[in-house]
């Protein structure tokens, strides 16, 4: 492969570089109106009545809208996946007779300026009752639907092997309980949306800042009634997802329907405290592990279970435990395993995944776990892990734990473990690290070293899709069902076109994210764009090179083995001056007849439904110092080995790991979304919900492995999310390393300064 | 017919990106929405409208400054710079926009037009910066992609590159 491995350079960058990139907020149509949403003040409220009396006069006021002009419209969105234990509730496009969380909508004003439809909002009326909410995961709270008293959205239990007699026999039995805290993706570009209705063609355009467009049109189309063909949903550039893009939101909907209503444009751009109000959250968790083992820290038994708080609604049903629960045992062999959660609602913005999906959560719970037990064992940190590690010789390995899709078994596909932990170990030189951390706290200094690993899932289906089309004029284009929201498809997929079709990845554009381009799509989330996008545009390039081959050797009058590929032509390996090019081959296949043996047009679409996920592993190495006042924490090394099988463009990747240990320092460290007892938000601005700065995230180390997946043709497995993983789990085990004894032990992520503070050893006397 | 309050509009003249562009507006016309709206200049970014992220920065009279923070009658007979000035007339990219496509610098670019005006004003004061020098300068943009190390990197490769066309000037 010529440019598959290659640290090409990004053909996005010149446009994105010089302002010229075209996000959703950038799109402005003639006629276009700007809408403003009212949300609910409350977590929990009657909604009694709303005037929009005052609204309707203000100047520049065109519409103002809530749920009883909703008409047909007035359904909950559809909930994916189902999941049989599922209790679930989805959003309706306003908060009908009650408002369940703050920042649920209530009405929508549209203007013909955003400062008009803003002043205006302010002149609504809304009589609210307010009511008790559920604020805690603890039972006996008010309960958000009626028809579900106990707030239990679902309870499910994961098991192999015979926990409790398992922990019986262990020859040493350990408890802890660990909680993690909320937060959320937070891309630099909020969400938003533009929305076109074509009368005279019954068409409606609309541009979302989205990681699903084609899912957008799906629910656009059952809640407007209109057929799919009368949808088309463009994700433009789109400034980061990390998860908050990935649901489909009422907003989704309703701008689409406001622009029905009023056959004019419409814009919505959400503004931050709104995407700290509204975009979806993730990662509240309460857990309790016991886990047995024995003398030499070899696990025996793991119990694990846990208190999840899905929000006021379940849009993405019971994913985010589902995944918790089934990778709690990660890349470790332990023979009795049970693993189970409630999933309860709170009167708060509904948890969906964001980067990661549940499994930082279990990474942070099985690292602690093992960290504990090289404790009382006595045992070195990384020895311990080794032990336990699953070994290249097991895979593939089945964890005996369902997969959180129910499509079988949570099985490691391919992957060497062991020596993705040595390779850290060594590039870090864990052992010195160890020794001079020791030696500097022996001089009083706070200096630590954590060690972590993880495996993470990726490449999840159903599928994705891919058209790869030559046209007349010779241009090569690659549609993907797969989006880009920074991750650099539009780079990486033409590298995987261009060594299929033997051309340069400048000859190959790329169209993610547009549901004219291709029928069917799934989007980008799980780690799965370059995985599964990737290998369904491998499998439609070849398509089109076999028949651009096949077309070739007619034209040219020669067999197929005596074609010779130059760039985009071909020619007669005997009569080199004869040559044919992929213009020339499209026109022909353009107007192709029976007696031609092709189907028209020099193209194919083509998908990829992966038979199962894919999993790329890694090991985090780091070193911390905490200021003895302040409790502070600097990172002062960092280290990666990481397996993500086939790299189609390493430059892509450190990106993808570097951005991801980043988001992962902020989780650990600095971003937390906190609400006071009555639900209100406490961190709506980036004053209060603090993101890692340049000063806060170090320079890092980065080794690739790569073990190939056999579950793909190109040996892909994803890697967007992989970097965050462990980073809580390996700060908190430097943290402890760095208290030493005598300090606290970490058993909650976030890690606030204040939780830091409590952390700290007792000072030694004043002498 | 009353005015709307505070819609008693002005007029600005502002030289941006070298040429001058006028417009009427309301005082409380942020001067991002007027590039962005009025001018069509929808490289500068709203990442936060509250002065945090950074992402508006543009040169007011070469000074970097939060154009979500800023009245648009406040720039009334100022210099304003703005990312798509950058590169000249050229083709070609600013060596900071080049040394950012060579060191992957940028993922979804959202932040980026914000972080090459902060960072050009920088290295125009500081031609010679250390890591750290430049971490701190880069301290008031946010950018969720890239973990920075990247920027840092093309910073001090433009930062180089910069003393090396002084020196053979």
């Amino acid at each position: 492969m010529k440019f598959v491995g290659d640290r090409h350079l990004r053909k996005e960058d010149p446009r994105l570089l010089t302002g010229r990139g075209r996000y959703v907020a950038d799109i402005a149509l003639p006629g276009m109106l700007h809408a403003a949403l009212l949300r609910s003040p409350h977590a929990h409220a009657r909604i009694r009545r709303v005037d929009a009396a005052r609204a309707r006069e203000h100047p520049g006021v065109v519409d103002v809208v809530c749920f009883a002009d909703l008409g047909s419209a007035a359904r909950a969105l559809p909930m994916v996946p189902p999941h049989a234990e599922l209790r679930g509730h989805n959003f309706t496009l306003f908060a009908g007779d009650r408002a369940r969380y703050v920042g649920e909508p209530v009405a929508a004003v549209v203007a013909d300026s955003r400062y008009a439809a803003e002043d205006a909002r302010e002149l609504l009326e809304v009589e609210y009752e307010p009511l008790p909410s559920a604020q805690t995961l603890a039972a006996g709270a008010p309960p958000v639907h009626d028809d579900i008293p106990d707030n239990v959205a679902g309870r499910v239990t994961l098991a192999r092997g015979d926990v409790e007699a398992a922990l019986r026999a262990a020859p040493r039995v350990a408890r802890l309980r660990l909680r993690i805290g909320r937060g959320g993706g937070q891309p630099m570009e909020t969400r938003g949306l533009v929305a076109d209705w074509n009368a005279a063609l019954g068409q409606l355009t609309v541009w979302a800042s989205s990681q699903v467009p084609h899912q957008i049109r799906q629910f656009i189309a059952d809640l407007l009634d209109l057929a799919p063909h009368q949808v088309r949903v463009i994700a433009p550039d789109v400034g980061g997802g990390f998860g908050a893009k990935l649901i489909v939101y009422p907003e989704d909907v309703l701008i689409p329907f406001l622009a029905r209503r009023l056959a004019r444009p419409v814009r919505w751009i959400e503004d931050r405290l709104e995407h700290m109000l509204a975009a979806t959250q993730e990662r509240e968790q309460e857990h309790e592990v016991t886990v047995g083992f024995d003398d030499t820290g070899r696990l025996l038994a793991l119990r694990d279970r846990f208190v999840h708080d899905t929000g006021a609604y379940t849009p993405r049903g019971l994913v985010v435990p589902l995944l918790t629960a089934s990778m709690l045992t990660g890349p470790y062999r332990i023979a009795a395993v049970e693993s189970s959660f409630e999933s309860r609602y709170t009167h708060r913005v509904p948890v969906t995944p964001y980067r990661g999906a549940g499994q930082p959560q279990a990474v942070f719970v099985i690292e602690r776990v093992l960290d504990q037990v090289a404790r009382e064992t006595g045992r070195d940190r990384a020895q311990v892990r080794l032990a336990n590690l699953v070994r290249a010789e097991d895979m593939p390995w089945d964890t005996g734990l369902p997969n959180y899709r129910g499509s079988g078994h949570v099985v490691l596909d391919s992957g060497d473990l062991p020596s993705v932990l040595r390779r850290v170990l060594e590039s870090a030189r864990y052992d010195a690290l160890a020794a001079e951390a020791a030696a500097a706290r022996a001089q009083g200094r706070l200096v630590g070293v954590g060690v972590a690993c993880y495996v993470e899932l990726t490449g999840v289906g159903p599928f994705e899709s891919a058209r790869v089309r030559v046209d007349a004029a010779g241009r090569i284009t690659a549609f993907s069902g797969a989006t880009t929201q920074g991750q650099g498809l539009e780079t990486t997929l033409a590298q995987i076109a261009a060594d299929e079709l033997g051309v340069t990845p400048e000859d190959v554009s790329v169209i993610a994210g547009d549901t004219a381009g291709v029928e069917h799509g799934t989007g980008s989330f799980a780690s799965r764009a370059a995985v599964v996008g990737g290998s369904a545009v491998a499998l439609a390039a070849r398509d089109v090179i076999a028949k651009a081959r096949l077309l070739a050797a007619k034209a040219l009058e020669c067999a197929p083995a005596d074609l010779e590929q130059a760039g985009a032509a071909f020619a007669d390996r005997r009569r080199p001056e004869r040559r044919v090019t992929f213009a020339e081959l499209a026109r022909l296949a353009g107007a192709a007849t029976a007696a031609l043996g092709v189907e028209p047009g020099l193209e194919s679409t083509r998908f990829f439904q992966p038979t199962d996920m894919t999993y790329s592993s890694g090991a985090h190495v780091a070193l911390v110092e905490l200021d003895a006042l302040s409790a502070c924490v600097r990172i002062l090394g960092y280290w990666i080995s990481h397996d993500s099988g086939r790299l189609i463009n390493p430059l892509v990747v450190e990106g993808q790991i570097q951005g991801a240990v980043a988001l992962g320092i902020g989780s650990a460290l600095l971003e937390e979304i906190t609400y006071d007892e009555s639900g209100q938000l406490l961190a709506g601005s980036y004053m209060d919900y603090l993101l890692p700065t340049a000063t806060d995230v170090p320079a890092m180390a980065i080794d690739h492995l790569e073990t190939l997946s056999p579950l793909n043709p190109l040996g892909l497995k994803g890697v967007g999310e992989s970097g965050a993983l462990p980073v809580p789990a390996v700060l908190a085990s430097a943290i402890e390393d760095a208290v030493g004894p005598a300090g606290g032990r970490v058993t909650r992520m976030p890690l606030g300064p204040a939780r830091l503070l409590d952390l700290l050893p007792p000072a030694p006397l004043l002498g | 017919m009353t005015a709307r309050p505070g819609s008693t509009a002005h007029d600005i003249a502002v030289i941006v990106n070298g040429a001058e562009r006028r417009a009427r507006v309301i005082p409380r016309m942020l001067l991002a929405d007027v590039l962005r709206e009025e001018w069509g200049l929808t490289g500068t970014h709203l990442g936060c409208e509250h002065g945090a992220c950074g992402a508006c920065t543009v040169l007011v009279d070469g000074e970097p400054t939060r154009s979500c923070l800023v009245f648009a009658v406040q720039a009334d007979g100022c210099r304003v710079d703005t990312v798509e000035g950058l590169a000249g007339d050229g083709p070609g990219l600013h060596p900071l926009q080049e040394a950012f496509r060579a060191r992957h610098a940028l993922q979804c670019g959202f932040c980026t037009p914000g972080i090459l005006m902060t960072l050009v004003a920088y290295l125009r004061r500081h031609p010679a910066p250390s890591e750290t020098e430049i971490r701190e300068a880069l301290s008031g943009n946010l950018c969720r992609c890239t973990g920075y190390q990247h920027i840092v990197q093309a910073a001090l490769d433009a930062a180089a590159a910069g003393r090396a066309a002084a020196a053979s000037v």
